[in-house]
């Protein structure tokens, strides 16, 4: 067991946990931050995708000894009332069915369009390719990311 | 207008004062932490009137609507109280939605599995809406002393027009609520329907994108544990031992025991299909820390032996003798076992006319044989479950689509009356059949019970795919014999599979052909299997419409104008009895995917295939476009024509189609799950491909018959055409037939890039 200092969603916090312990499982067990959701723990599926200093990353891949230092985003603090464009995007378009990859989606969305507000077709493909969405909502993800993209 | 004949259970009607001794009530605040926005907390009212078990009305007018199925993401949470709302005849905008408990004394079939969550809910959900807008009314009536039948509903406000009195529902409601339950209500006609028909957002969409917590693997009490669980690595074995204390010093760890899913004398329900019945738990302090005890586990397993058990039938069907054989299998030796089935005769099951005969004196005979193998339903959220049991009492959290069946269990397995068990439905990250068997609730609620405190047990993905409860590998062998002018003669279908059959003898080409003939084997195994998204049609289906494919073709015909031929046959001049669906709704399908997809004009270097399926009481066509693009088959366009009668929530049913469109060009492109000495020889979605984003059709069209019927089920009847549709189109595209699923394989043989 070890202290760690986290940056999450703009506030500082502190955990104990073992140094090996993904940022997934200190959101959703330590830190009741569970919008960040479990699908595989090996970086295959994205629905634990988080913002580490910006970037989409893994949270399931992530140990929480490599996240100090770091500004941490989770889908609870992507905006203050669920309103980035890339969740009214979602809303306009009412993506999900069961809903449970679209936290992941969503990261990765934003991610995505804060690096490339003028993403192509392939530019979407190729970077919401590591979500996998079971209920096969992909279309309606890939209009809302063009979507978001306009009203960025 | 249409007086109906009500048959619905009084008891769901009972007002809640007479039911809220039971502690039951608890349940309604189960989730009350989540926030309610600004514009919500405004229209909160000071007090509810319950007008029945689906609706409650603040005297503000604020509405309350009980949605009663599990939701697992075809949004009968928002189509459910949709159909309520329309009978009541209130605005959506004042609708608030919650997720009803199971309480079978208050709601009827809380049950979602077979597409018939609309269908069967259709009747109840208008009545109880109507019966409420009825007392809405009366108490109107009794206030302003004016006969009821003079009095109108508009958008959730009462009017006596002849005295000018108005009055909104808020005001009548707690009169309402006190008033007789009126014994026969008039349901709106189908041309009066406000809400129905229209396209609403899913009720939970925004508490989906701000990830707050709607599942139950979310879900987490002050004292709670973590657990997680150690099953068998293969199936045909069982649980020798276990040491303790090889985790029993890791951090975090505070409690390691195995448990035993039923009771000896317990008498399996149909949802009751549990591969490992004895599994070791770890329980401890967070999730990450169980999993990694699990990791270091010392446990032994030995061959389990043949074991033989009884169990329930489906819907009051007769009971069934299971026998789960000893032995640690092989998919090599299941396909081998499979082509000795094909060469023997199967039962059967369906003969019309004289098939054997037609054979004999045939000129020519076609003979294909398609296979399928087993799949890992996959569902997102994997199977966890929370639970508290303490002394005679418990509370059980989790992802089911069939409560009423895990009751049973839970009531017999942990020696608790069902009186005392509280079973509060979750969202849940998907189901496909899979959550129906929810031995996951009875492996939480023994964990609970033995450390007497809440928990949270967790699967890993591992578990998860390792766990059985697949959809069953399967073999059909379709023959035709044609005559010297390549007319039809005669058709003979023979299914089976492992361990059952997918074969549906009544339905289509059935009845369309003079001489036919249908059997079926199976072979038993003790790999678990379970309902799969259209369970059977989603393999016969692919094998049917891809062998009407290569007739047309062998009879110089369009597949469409083939299918349609054979449809009027059995429109008009039907053979034999039985046949289960009506000839002319398959033939509407299929003329309005031919007319939608402009079918006989493609698009330049486009290749389409077609396919259409009939099953859980919805009819869909399907075309496919595939094209070939720097060596790789992509899926163009698909075009969906469907008829499901009236439909609730368009856009919502648009979702589902093109999810389900989606699912089965990914299953029948990479679906595939096999076993070597027993163990699946994938576990993640490192090995287990699923469909993404870069597979996905680059667009889907669905289009709906337009219909007065009554409404039937979406969440299926997607999913089975599209396996042939693809093939079909693949087989333009690169002239070799799919056979056998998954596709990948054979095209990448074909120097394609999968
Ligand atoms: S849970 Fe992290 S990628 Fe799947
Ligand atoms: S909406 Fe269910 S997994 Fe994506």
């Amino acid at each position: 067991m070890a202290t760690f200092n986290l940056t999450i969603n703009g506030t500082s916090k502190q955990v104990d946990v073992d140094p090996s312990t993904p940022v997934l499982w200190v959101l959703r067990d330590h830190l009741d931050l569970v919008g960040t959701k479990f699908g595989c723990g090996i970086a295959q599926c994205g629905a634990c995708t988080i913002h580490l200093d910006g970037n989409a990353v893994r949270s399931c891949q992530l140990p929480v000894s490599a996240a100090e230092g770091a500004s941490i985003t989770t889908i609870e603090g992507l905006s203050e009332n669920g309103d980035h464009p890339v969740q009214k995007a979602w809303m306009e378009h009412d993506v999900p069915q069961c809903g449970y990859c679209q936290a992941g989606q969503i990261m990765t969305a934003a991610a995505l369009l804060q690096q490339n507000p003028n993403p192509s077709e392939e530019d979407i493909e190729n970077a919401m390719n590591g979500n996998i969405c079971r209920c096969g909502t992909y279309l309606r993800i890939k209009a809302a990311v063009k979507t978001a993209a306009q009203n960025l | 207008m249409a007086t109906l004949d009500k048959k619905l259970d009084r008891r769901s009607f009972l007002k809640v004062s007479a039911l809220a001794g039971g502690g039951m009530v608890l349940s309604f605040s189960w989730l009350a932490g989540c926030k309610p926005t600004p514009e919500q907390a405004l229209e909160m009212p000071k007090e509810w009137f319950e007008l029945n078990s689906y609706i409650k009305i603040g005297e503000n007018g604020a509405v309350t609507l009980f949605s009663p199925n599990p939701e697992f993401g075809s949004n009968v949470k928002t189509s459910m109280p949709m159909i309520l709302a329309d009978e009541l005849d209130v605005d959506w905008k004042m609708v608030m939605v919650e997720q009803a408990d199971f309480w079978p004394q208050r709601f009827e079939r809380q049950f979602t599995g077979g597409s018939q969550g609309i269908r069967q809910g259709w009747i109840p959900l208008r009545t109880a809406g109507a019966t409420a807008r009825q007392m809405l009314v009366n108490a109107a009536a009794q206030t302003w002393k004016v006969p009821a039948s003079e009095i109108t509903s508009t958008a959730g406000v009462l009017e006596h027009k002849a005295s000018s009195k108005k009055a909104g529902y808020g005001e009548m409601a707690s009169l309402a609520a006190t008033l007789e339950v009126p014994e026969d209500v008039t349901l709106k006609e189908p041309k009066d329907f406000k809400i129905i028909g229209t396209s609403k957002k899913n009720v939970d969409i925004e508490k989906i994108v701000s990830g707050k917590p709607l599942f139950s693997i979310d879900h987490k009490v002050e004292g709670m544990k973590y657990a997680a669980i150690v099953h068998p690595p293969a199936f045909g074995m069982k649980l020798k031992s276990f040491d303790k204390s090889s985790v029993s010093g890791m951090p975090g760890i505070l409690d390691v025991f195995s448990i035993n899913l039923f009771k000896d004398d317990y008498g399996r329900n149909f949802f009751d299909t549990t591969t490992f019945p004895e599994i070791v738990a770890i329980v401890g302090n967070s999730t990450w820390e169980v999993m990694q005890a699990k990791k270091n586990l010392a446990v032994e397993w030995e061959n389990a032996p043949e074991s033989n058990f009884e169990v329930a039938g489906f819907g009051g069907r007769p009971n069934t003798k299971m026998t789960v054989p000893a032995g640690l299998e092989n998919t090599n030796l299941h396909k081998e076992r499979m082509a000795e089935y094909i060469q023997k005769s199967g039962n059967v099951v369906r003969r019309d006319g004289d098939p054997e005969g037609m054979f004999k004196k045939a000129a020519k005979i076609i003979e294909k044989t398609y296979a399928a193998p087993f799949l890992a339903h996959n569902t997102m959220e994997p199977m966890n479950c929370f639970a508290d049991v303490k002394g005679d009492r418990a509370v059980i959290y989790g992802p089911t689509q069939a409560p009423e069946f895990i009751m049973n269990t839970l009531s017999s397995s942990l020696g608790i009356p069902k009186e005392n068990i509280q079973i509060n439905l979750s969202r849940m990250g998907g189901g496909f059949g899979r959550r129906a068997y929810s031995h996951h609730l009875t492996e939480a609620a023994l964990i609970s019970q033995k450390i007497q405190a809440p928990v949270k047990m967790v699967y890993t993905r591992e578990d998860d795919m390792s766990s059985g409860v697949y959809r069953p590998t399967y073999s059909a062998t379709y023959r035709a014999a044609l005559d010297e002018n390549n007319n039809l003669l005669a058709l003979h279908v023979k299914a089976g599979g492992i361990p059952e059959t997918p074969l549906h003898a009544n339905r289509f080409p059935a009845g369309a052909i003079d001489h036919y003939l249908a059997e079926s084997w199976q072979i038993e195994s003790n790999i678990t299997i379970g309902a799969f998204r259209a369970p059977r049609s989603n393999f016969i289906a692919a094998a049917e419409q891809s062998f009407l494919d290569e007739l047309a073709e062998v009879m110089g015909k369009d597949p469409i104008d083939f299918r349609l031929e054979l449809l009027k046959r059995a429109e008009t001049n039907p053979v034999g009895e039985n046949n289960d669906y009506d000839a002319k709704r398959y033939a509407g399908v299929l003329e309005l995917v031919r007319d939608k997809s402009n079918w006989n004009t493609p698009a330049p270097e486009v290749h389409r295939g077609v396919s259409a399926y009939f099953c859980h009481n919805s009819y869909v066509a399907e075309v496919v476009d595939t094209k070939i693009v720097d060596s790789k088959p992509v899926v163009e366009k698909v075009y969906a024509a469907v008829d499901c009668g009236i439909v609730i929530n368009p856009d919502a049913a648009i979702n589902m189609g093109e999810g389900a469109i989606i699912d089965g060009i990914g299953n029948a492109f990479f679906g595939e799950l096999t076993f070597e000495n027993g163990v699946p020889s994938k576990t993640n979605f490192d090995k287990y491909r699923m469909i993404r984003q870069k597979e996905t059709p680059k667009s889907i069209e669905v289009h709906f018959v337009d219909s007065k019927e009554d409404p039937t089920g979406l969440g299926e009847p997607f999913f089975p055409p599209v396996f042939a549709a693809l093939a079909n189109s693949l087989y333009k595209a690169t002239g070799k037939r799919y056979y056998e699923q998954p596709f990948a394989p054979q095209l990448e043989m074909q120097n394609l890039k999968m």
